[in-house]
Formats: structure tokens, C-alpha cells, sequence
């Protein structure tokens, strides 16, 4: 190995990492950095978990711009199956190929047999796809969804980055994609996949740097805006709902509140604006009991 | 840093390991650097192995590895090499939290003795007849689900379980253990090849094309396959369900032990413990002492609301009820304010495929639901079940297997 793995040329530590994904809009703190520093380093997958909207594929978004690589990604789902998220094999090509070789002149039955299984004939799904092309970089998402069958194969895949195709022989990416995996803990999954990756639990960011990513995502919005919104997601998080909102919900609602052209929040704009950030009926009724400008108040005087 | 790891902190073991593994040669001062990361590091593991972390060597020679890639002398790179290679769960973090601050700084977390037995022997009571009227029930369901079995069985059956002899309460275990919990199914989205015309399967269908030289066969078909739901059951461990909690957690055991299918078991007490993970063994006695060790709170109070809410909040909302059979097992005591148990169990209910009640009380004669909490819950709740005694827990599994239905 060349001992730098897939860093980017420049990138000599975690730091120089958060430089660089700032660059591309993501503002990451030294844990996440660290772990993605390792990461590309040594060739290891990334196993992210948290809750829903706290950045974990932003992150591999992110990375994919960093590293200049195309982003693969594989959304997990119940019942995913190998044929989908590994290869398959193009059945009416290879039938399409066999009648055309048959109508022609010199037909030779064992040569046509060995081109219908060949490479051009599989169809690479995202996995594959990954393996085949450097750099890359590829992202497993919500691997909780997926059956605990399909984590044993995935964990087959992350060992060694190879697929043996038994009619065509072993796969092997020459330089290891950089993967993501993301969960938003379902359910366990098991513990011989995060032997494989690096394990890192992404929390709600901190007010400051929270601010920061709204500014940066919502470049319209003016600053008072930005504070007194991320102000007011934060204080909603400790309002025991049934869905506290996350990054995600923070900028839509601040791109919501530009839309209109607001300086800053006031009661009756959050009162209307209320749907981009919290999505249960039942916690829409409980936002209403609160007094919103004196969260919004107590918030900023508090931050 | 996280909070307080003090209520978290699970084994004296790791107080030692500190002391006599890690050493002198870990312990410094900050200003100093953190003396030998790799001891450090060792230590680290071995305090959070003997914590119930699962570490083993592989997992702490890829903390040195990540560690010698950063810069292990300073003490913020060392705590995330060892953060990101040794943890797997939010569960592990202020453990690691805590040992970390220990290993480092050389301020050992205050120690809580771990609980040493404390599933409880049930009392001996006298023989007590039992006055349960489900006699008739027990007879139309007895040929499915069930592989309990024995003669001598068929006496226990219809005894409450807090009565039973010492002898008797062996033989109740046995059975308990013989008792397999299928579990409903659904329709998947997987297809299965099917001999019958149903769907056709291009795949196969073009296989056999292809196999022909080309030439038209008859087509291959697929049918949807099913799967069992899954199965979530939560147990109250409270003092008040201190007769039954024993026998609810076999039950449990019992069920964790299905293949193909997911189920979760979680204790509700003064706290909620998800204890999945220590039902997994095949044993029935070592998965109790698992338990027994895992459950900071037997015999406390109950706050059924605020702990349905915690599992709602952490495992229920994001998939584990979901389209799930949840079986809640408990007296329906609740201290707290029962208006709050009954916003839960409606959010309960509009996750879950099917929400069961099993209280072991409604086996008494003269049971009313009254409990205030009970009373608040019902309405959201599919099935009512009691489960004092062995004929009420094989109707329960019945219950939860789809095979029987009975309304709340």
C-alpha cells in the first residue's frame, strides 16, 4: 500500500480534511473528520449512525466532491437481494447474442457459449459498479432496512473489495472504494459488519456550527434569520416531540422564512411556515400551546 | 464529553483492570501527553471488554493501527481512534467516556456493585386452587402452535404460577422452554418460483429459453413469499409483577428463540433495558442470568407511560413497531399520570400491527381492569390476554402467532 490511501493531495491530517469539506459545504467536526480521515487512509468503511437529518449521507456527498470521485449509491430496502445490489446477468442480450450467432454463416456453438458469459453480458448494479470504477465512492444507505442475510453478503464485499462471479471468476477493485454506510439504528445490526468499519455516532450539531451550516445552505437568509431559526429548532428539540427536528428540517426552514423575504423570525411567520419543520399533527399541537417568541428569545439570549 | 457516566458504569472488573492492567505507564497528566498509547489503548479495551463491550484483540489492534496513523500523543486523537474502533453502539459511548477519562487523567469513575442474582427464587406457597375460568379455551387451540407436552404438565397448566412448588416451578421452566412462538406472517416483497400460474419470472422463463437454444417454453411463474412479523415484548419488572417477572422472561426467552424473524425484548421498570441481545443464547438459564445482570432495576416502581414513551422515541418510531405484534406484559400499575400512558399506547397503536396486553392479575377471580393505568391503555389495545398460568401463556403465543384472536 501507499500509506495514504485515498486521501486528497494537501491532506496530511484530520484538520486539513474539515478545511476541505468546508470547501465543498459541509462543515465537519473532528470526530466525523477523524473518522473519514481514517477512513480513506487505511482503506476502511465509514459506519455511520444517528438520527434521521443529522448529515450522515451528506457526508458522503460531501466526500464524493472532495475526492473529485463519482458517488455510488446503493439505497437499502426490504428484501434487497444480491441480483440488485451486486450484478446480474443480461438474459435477453445473451438470448439476442445466441440467435445472431446462430443465423450466421460459421456458427461454433463453443465459442458463442464462452462469450455469453462474458463481462459484457453482466450487468453491473451499484456494489460492482463501485469496485470497477477509481475512485469512487459509495454509500450504503439505511443498511437497518435491509434483511440481516443481506449484511452477512454486504460484509463478504467490505472484507476483501471482491465478487466472485462463479461463471466468470474473482472481481477485485485495484484500489478500494471510500464507503459510507449509513443506519438510523432500526434495528441492531450485527456486530461483525462494524468490526469491519469505523463506528461513529453523529449527534445534533452544536448551536455555533449549527448556525454556520444554515448560512452556508441557505446563503440567502440573513444572519438574524439564520440564528433565530437554528435558536428555534433547538429550543423544539428539548420541547419533547414526537419527531425533534433535525439539520435538515432546520434549513428548510430557514429557505422557507427567505422564500417569504423575512428579516428575522416573528410568531405569526413560524405559525405558518410550522410544516417544514415538524411533521406530526400531534406535535403540531404542542408547538401551538408554546410561546414562540419567548422560545425564540429565550433561545438566542441563552446561545 | 458525555454526562455523568456514574449510573452507567456496570463492573468492578474494569476498576481493577484499570488499576492493574493499564498501570502507572497509562496514568498522566494532560499537559504531559497520555503516556503510552498503546497501553492506553490495551487497557482501554480490556476495562470495556470486562464493561460487556465485546472487545477483543482484533478490535484494539485496529485502535493502535488507527491511533499510529493519527498522532497518538495527543489526547484527542487517541480518544477517537479508540472511540471509532472500539464502540458499535450509542449504548457504549459514555462507557467508553468514562474508562477513557479513568485511563488518561487518572480519576477513577465512582463503581456501582453489579446486581449478583437477582432473579428471585418464587416463594413456596401453599397449594392454592386455581379459580381461573378459561377451561373451555384451552381445549379448541391445544393441537396448534404448541410442542409443549407430558402428562405431568397437563396438572400445571391452569395453576398460577406464583403458587407452584419448587418442583412444580422446574417442570413449568421445561415446558416454557419446549414452547415455540412462529409468529404472524406477511406478505413479502420477495417473489419465490412458484409451480402454479401466477406472476411470470422473466429470469427463469429466459433461462429456460436459453437452455432450448432460443425455442418458446412454457413460462416459469413466482408467487410472493411470506415472512414472519416481527414480534416485540416488553416486561415489566416492576415489585409488583415480582411473582411473574421470572416466568414472563422464559416466556420471552422462548420467543427470542424463533428463526427468520426479528424479535425484541425490552424489561420496563424504573427504566427501560433492552435485553434482545442477552435472550440470544440457547440456554434458558444462562440467558436469565444474562438478564438478571443487564436490568439495573428489578423490583423498583413502574412509569409505564414515560417508558413506552422512551421506546417509542428510540427503537418504536424508527422500525421496530412498525407492522409489528407488540406484547406488553404487565399489571398496568402506573405511578405516574395515566393520561400520559394513554397518549403512548395511542401512539403504540398506530405504529403497530397489533398491540396485546398480557396481565398476569386478570387470572384472578374477580379481576377488573381498575388500575389506572390498565383502564388508560385498553382501549388502544387489540388483545387482552392474562398470563398467570402455562394453558394462559401457549394462548398467548397462539395470540401472537395470529392463530387465535380474541377481542380486548
Amino acid at each position: 500500500m501507499d500509506g495514504r490511501g485515498l486521501l486528497p493531495v494537501g491532506v496530511e491530517s484530520p484538520g486539513d480534511l474539515v478545511g476541505r469539506l468546508a470547501d465543498v459545504g459541509y462543515l465537519a467536526d473532528e470526530g466525523l473528520a477523524t473518522a473519514a480521515y481514517l477512513g480513506l487512509r487505511l482503506h476502511r468503511p465509514l459506519f455511520c449512525e444517528g438520527e434521521a437529518g443529522v448529515g450522515k449521507t451528506e457526508l458522503a456527498k460531501a466526500l464524493a466532491n472532495v475526492l473529485g470521485a463519482p458517488l455510488i449509491r446503493l439505497q437499502c430496502y426490504e428484501g434487497i437481494e444480491a441480483s440488485q445490489a451486486l450484478y446480474d446477468w443480461d438474459f435477453p442480450r445473451q438470448l439476442l447474442h445466441l440467435r445472431t450467432a446462430e443465423a450466421a454463416a460459421d456458427f461454433d456453438p463453443t465459442a458463442v457459449e464462452a462469450e455469453l458469459w462474458s463481462r459484457r453480458f453482466l450487468v453491473a448494479r451499484p456494489l460492482l459498479q463501485a469496485l470497477e470504477t477509481t475512485p469512487s465512492v459509495l454509500l450504503v444507505d439505511e443498511v437497518d432496512r435491509a434483511d440481516d442475510e443481506f449484511e452477512a453478503f454486504l460484509l463478504e464485499v467490505l472484507s476483501d473489495f471482491s465478487v466472485t462471479v462463479p461463471e466468470l471468476g474473482t472481481l477485485r477493485a485495484e484500489v478500494p472504494p471510500a464507503v459510507v454506510v449509513t443506519s438510523n439504528r432500526t434495528r441492531d445490526v450485527h456486530d461483525a459488519l462494524k468490526r469491519r468499519c469505523y463506528y461513529h455516532w453523529l449527534d445534533h450539531p452544536e448551536f455555533d456550527r449549527e448556525v454556520a451550516i444554515v448560512r452556508l445552505r441557505v446563503p440567502e437568509a440573513s444572519a438574524r434569520l439564520c440564528e433565530e431559526v437554528t435558536a428555534a429548532a433547538h429550543a423544539l428539540r428539548d420541547a419533547d416531540l414526537l419527531k425533534p427536528p433535525g439539520i435538515a428540517e432546520t434549513v428548510d426552514w430557514a429557505q422557507a422564512l427567505a422564500a417569504l423575504g423575512a428579516p428575522g423570525l416573528d410568531p405569526g411567520l413560524a405559525a405558518a411556515t410550522l410544516g417544514a419543520v415538524v411533521k406530526y399533527r400531534e406535535d403540531v399541537e404542542r408547538v401551538r400551546t408554546l410561546d414562540v417568541g419567548a422560545l425564540i428569545n429565550r433561545a438566542v439570549m441563552g446561545a | 464529553m458525555r454526562a455523568d457516566p456514574a449510573g452507567e458504569w456496570p463492573a468492578a472488573a474494569a476498576a481493577r483492570l484499570i488499576a492493574a492492567g493499564a498501570g502507572a505507564g497509562a496514568r498522566a497528566g494532560e499537559d504531559e501527553g497520555v503516556g503510552d498509547p498503546v497501553r492506553v489503548l490495551v487497557g482501554l479495551g480490556r476495562a470495556l471488554d470486562s464493561a460487556g463491550l465485546r472487545v477483543g484483540p482484533d478490535r484494539v489492534a485496529e485502535a493502535v493501527r488507527a491511533a499510529a496513523t493519527l498522532d497518538p500523543t495527543r489526547r484527542t486523537d487517541l480518544y477517537w481512534a479508540g472511540r471509532l474502533t472500539l464502540c458499535a453502539n450509542p449504548d457504549d459511548l459514555p462507557k467508553y467516556d468514562a474508562v477513557f477519562a479513568a485511563l488518561t487523567a487518572g480519576d477513577v469513575p465512582r463503581l456501582r456493585p453489579r446486581p449478583q442474582h437477582l432473579v428471585r427464587a418464587v416463594p413456596v406457597a401453599l397449594a392454592v386452587p386455581d379459580g381461573g375460568g378459561d377451561d373451555e379455551e384451552t381445549e379448541a387451540g391445544a393441537e396448534t402452535v404448541l410442542r409443549a407436552a407430558a402428562s405431568t404438565v397437563e396438572t400445571l397448566r391452569h395453576k398460577d404460577v406464583t403458587t407452584l412448588g419448587a418442583a412444580e416451578r422446574a417442570e413449568l421452566d421445561r415446558a416454557l422452554a419446549a414452547l415455540s412462538l412462529p409468529g404472524e406472517s406477511r406478505p413479502s416483497r420477495r417473489r419465490r418460483p412458484s409451480p402454479h400460474p401466477g406472476a411470470v419470472d422473466p429470469r427463469r422463463t429466459v433461462r429456460a429459453l436459453l437452455r432450448s437454444g432460443g425455442e418458446p417454453v412454457r413460462p416459469r411463474w413466482t408467487r410472493r413469499s411470506v415472512r414472519p412479523r416481527p414480534v416485540v415484548l416488553l416486561v415489566d419488572v416492576s415489585g409488583s409483577m415480582s411473582g411473574y417477572a421470572d416466568v414472563l422472561l422464559r416466556f420471552a426467552h422462548a420467543a427470542a428463540r424463533r428463526r427468520g424473524a426479528r424479535t425484541e425484548v425490552f424489561t420496563l421498570g424504573t427504566r427501560l433495558t433492552r435485553v434482545t441481545r442477552e435472550m440470544a443464547g440457547r440456554d434458558p438459564e444462562r440467558a436469565m442470568g444474562a438478564v438478571a445482570g443487564a436490568v439495573p432495576d428489578w423490583s423498583g416502581g413502574t412509569r409505564l407511560g414515560a417508558l413506552l414513551r422512551e421506546f417509542l422515541d428510540r427503537w418504536g418510531q424508527r422500525g421496530a413497531a412498525r407492522g409489528a405484534v407488540v406484547v406488553i406484559m404487565s399489571d398496568g400499575w402506573e405511578r405516574d399520570d395515566p393520561a400520559v400512558l394513554g397518549a403512548q399506547m395511542r401512539r403504540l397503536a398506530l405504529l403497530a400491527h397489533r398491540v396485546v396486553w398480557c396481565n398476569p392479575r386478570a387470572g384472578r377471580p374477580g379481576f377488573a381492569p381498575l388500575a389506572g393505568g390498565l383502564a388508560a391503555a385498553l382501549p388502544y389495545v387489540d388483545d387482552f390476554v392474562s398470563g398467570h398460568s402455562l394453558a394462559a401463556l401457549e394462548q398467548l403465543a397462539r395470540i401472537v402467532a395470529g392463530v387465535e384472536v380474541r377481542g380486548a
